[in-house]
């Protein structure tokens, strides 16, 4: 176990963190304002890859394929907004889990209709292929580098977005208290359709960069979007910081984990032993996890009150 | 309540008629779908303490369901291989006798909701959700990576086990043996409902504070539905396993635990016999739109949609007009 795997596995977990960190952060923020707790968050990150995979296909270009995922998983994000999720922000939380795991069948099916069922394939741009040497002499790929870079970026603008700019005081606002930035002349039906649109197109754009390292299909939301609920839980309901936290814990934990331990098994028991115990263990490692933060914390690690 | 107890039996009295009338017909296939519904709703039951009588918005109950599906595969497989699970401390023999089967799956089940329970209902509201969805993901998980029984591609069993004095193999004896385990469900959640301990659980759903003041504790009342609950879905799980005479991880995924929660909520939360009512209409939908159309589904969501925004009362609410509650 040399000095340049840990590092690899560190950038790797890293990349994993800063993906769930765009999904995670859609989903909490949409906690946070509107209360509202959205299953279909995964279809959206599929209509992005969908989306992606659909326009790379039709013009060769990875970057309009980008944006493609962007503008699709938006607009599908504020069409179910307006047609579904607005009837469901005072209605408890068992009806929202139903309406958008309804939502999730109609999203899975359709696409299934659509686009059939077997994957697609988004090909990572020549531009972006192939190895870069970093320090140390470690040879790491420079799509999965730009992932980090894209995601971090992205992240960073999130935060200036809602600490800096009036659209993000108006979320504050509107988490701290709906009612009065309404009497305040806020159009929050809008704010609430921007939002969601919001979170929706950073689903969207995560689907499609993970999309091109794995296969595009019916489905790949939906361990994402667990995932992305272990990470909110972990970071605290409704802060964008702590998904951020919880994001690169989870991506660290479940990498390094998946590399580790079963070496670390390896020490003590027979290699074929070591290998199903240690994989089933590092399965299971970011949910170990979760219960033991929340053991300290029931309501996350920046989380106020549920 | 007169017209819902009516339509309670009616709708007993249908699942019990419907495969006897298969069976003179000579339908097995009709038979067995009545035997997947009466399994389908003894997981809707169980998940139904939790849900409408506790108030705990479980999306992990999946979880227990597989356990019992795990259960049922791993003791009957070692049984048909003649090898005892373990032999220290003391020698525990695979079984393909039901009787024992069940006790294994209640128990595994119920230690399993003992675990989550006592995590999850730390939390609640959001939190919760997530962490029962969550816990079920750990097993299901598990379960793929955990390859001395089948890993991702299941557990096959090659002859349906055992009951005494029965012949299992035999469609109509098998659906007996579900039926009956449905009714004993059934008969105990009602008696569980109008006991002290069900009236203490109902009242902490609607307000926490004033059970807390005459003294009693809501967390130890809703762990206690929850080691309930758990175990009658474990129950299921271990039939339904049976039924198909296979165990995947599938048991285990969420979607199941989706599936279960779709019972409860079609019929209506809180009723006792939703769930009967949401599994019946659950596997007829996927009967009949399943032979129009391979993306029956959508339909399903349609349906799942309009029911959660225009229809409240789920579908025995239309029949015996609204009310209801545990």
């Amino acid at each position: 176990m040399s000095f340049i795997l840990i590092l690899e596995q560190v950038l790797n977990g890293l990349q994993f963190g800063v993906m769930l960190f765009l999904m995670a952060a859609g989903l909490t923020l949409v906690f946070g304002v509107m209360g509202l707790i959205n299953l279909a968050h995964g279809s959206l990150y599929m209509v992005g890859a969908f989306a992606a995979a659909a326009v790379a296909g039709l013009t060769g270009s990875f970057l309009l394929a980008l944006i493609a995922s962007l503008a699709a998983a938006a607009a599908a994000g504020a069409l179910v907004e307006v047609t579904v999720i607005r009837r469901l922000y005072d209605r408890d939380h068992l009806d929202q889990v139903l309406a958008t795991f309804a939502l999730i069948l109609i999203f899975s099916e359709g696409t299934r209709w659509l686009f059939g069922s077997f994957p697609l394939f988004l090909d990572v741009p020549a531009y972006l292929s192939g190895p870069v040497t970093l320090p140390f002499g470690i040879q790491y790929p420079l799509y999965r580098l730009a992932i980090i870079a894209i995601g971090l970026v992205v992240g960073a603008g999130l935060f200036w977005l809602i600490a800096r700019t009036r659209i993000g005081v108006q979320i504050r606002a509107g988490e701290a208290d709906r009612e009065m930035i309404a009497a305040l002349g806020v159009d929050i039906s809008k704010l609430y359709t921007v939002v969601f649109a919001l979170g929706a197109a950073l689903a969207g754009l995560a689907g499609a960069l993970v999309g091109a390292i794995q296969s595009v299909q019916v489905g790949m939301g939906e361990p994402v979007l667990i995932l992305a609920f272990v990470v909110i839980v972990i970071g605290g309901i409704g802060s964008i910081k702590g998904a951020l936290v919880g994001a690169l814990l989870v991506g660290l934990t479940d990498t390094l984990g998946g590399v580790f331990l079963p070496r670390l098994f390896a020490l003590m028991l027979e290699p074929a032993d070591a290998a199903s115990l240690g994989a089933s263990l590092a399965s299971m490692l970011i949910y170990i996890l979760m219960a033991a933060v929340l053991l300290v914390r029931p309501s996350g690690l920046f989380g106020g009150s549920a | 309540m007169g017209r819902e107890r009516l339509f309670n039996a009616a709708m007993l009295l249908a699942l019990l008629a419907v495969p006897l009338l298969a069976w003179g017909l000579q339908e097995p296939f009709i038979i067995t779908l009545a035997t997947k519904v009466a399994i389908l709703a003894l997981a809707g039951v169980g998940l139904n303490i939790a849900l409408g009588l506790g108030g705990l918005v479980s999306l992990g109950h999946a979880a227990f369901f597989g356990i019992g599906g795990y259960a049922m595969g791993t003791l009957a497989s070692h049984a048909q291989n003649y090898e005892p699970l373990f032999s220290w401390p003391f020698l525990f023999e695979g079984s393909n006798q039901m009787p024992l089967i069940w006790l294994t799956a209640v128990l595994a089940s119920a230690s399993g909701a003992l675990v989550i329970g006592a995590l999850s209902l730390r939390t609640s509201g959001v939190y919760f959700i997530m962490i029962t969805l969550a816990f079920c993901q750990m097993l299901y998980y598990f379960a793929i990576s955990w390859s001395a029984y089948g890993g991702e591609d299941g557990l096959s069993i090659w002859v349906r086990n055992e009951m005494p004095g029965l012949n299992t193999l035999d469609p109509i004896q098998f659906f007996a043996v579900a039926f009956g385990v449905l009714c004993l469900a059934l008969w105990f959640s009602a008696r569980l409902a109008r006991s002290a301990f069900g009236l203490a659980l109902s009242a902490a759903r609607q307000s926490e504070e004033r059970v807390e003041t005459v003294g009693l504790a809501p967390f130890k009342l809703r762990l206690v539905a929850f080691v309930i609950s758990g175990p009658i879905t474990g129950l299921a799980g271990a039939l339904f396993a049976d039924l198909n005479r296979f165990v995947s991880p599938t048991m285990l995924s969420w979607h199941t635990s989706g599936e279960i929660m779709i019972f409860v909520i079609l019929g209506g939360v809180g009723r006792l016999y939703g769930p009967l009512v949401g599994a019946a209409v659950y596997i007829l939908l996927e009967h009949l739109l399943g032979g129009i159309s391979e993306y029956w589904q959508i339909f399903l969501g349609l349906l799942l949609l309009g029911m959660v925004l225009f229809a409240r009362g789920g579908l025995i609410g239309a029949p015996v007009g609204s009310g209801g509650g545990a």
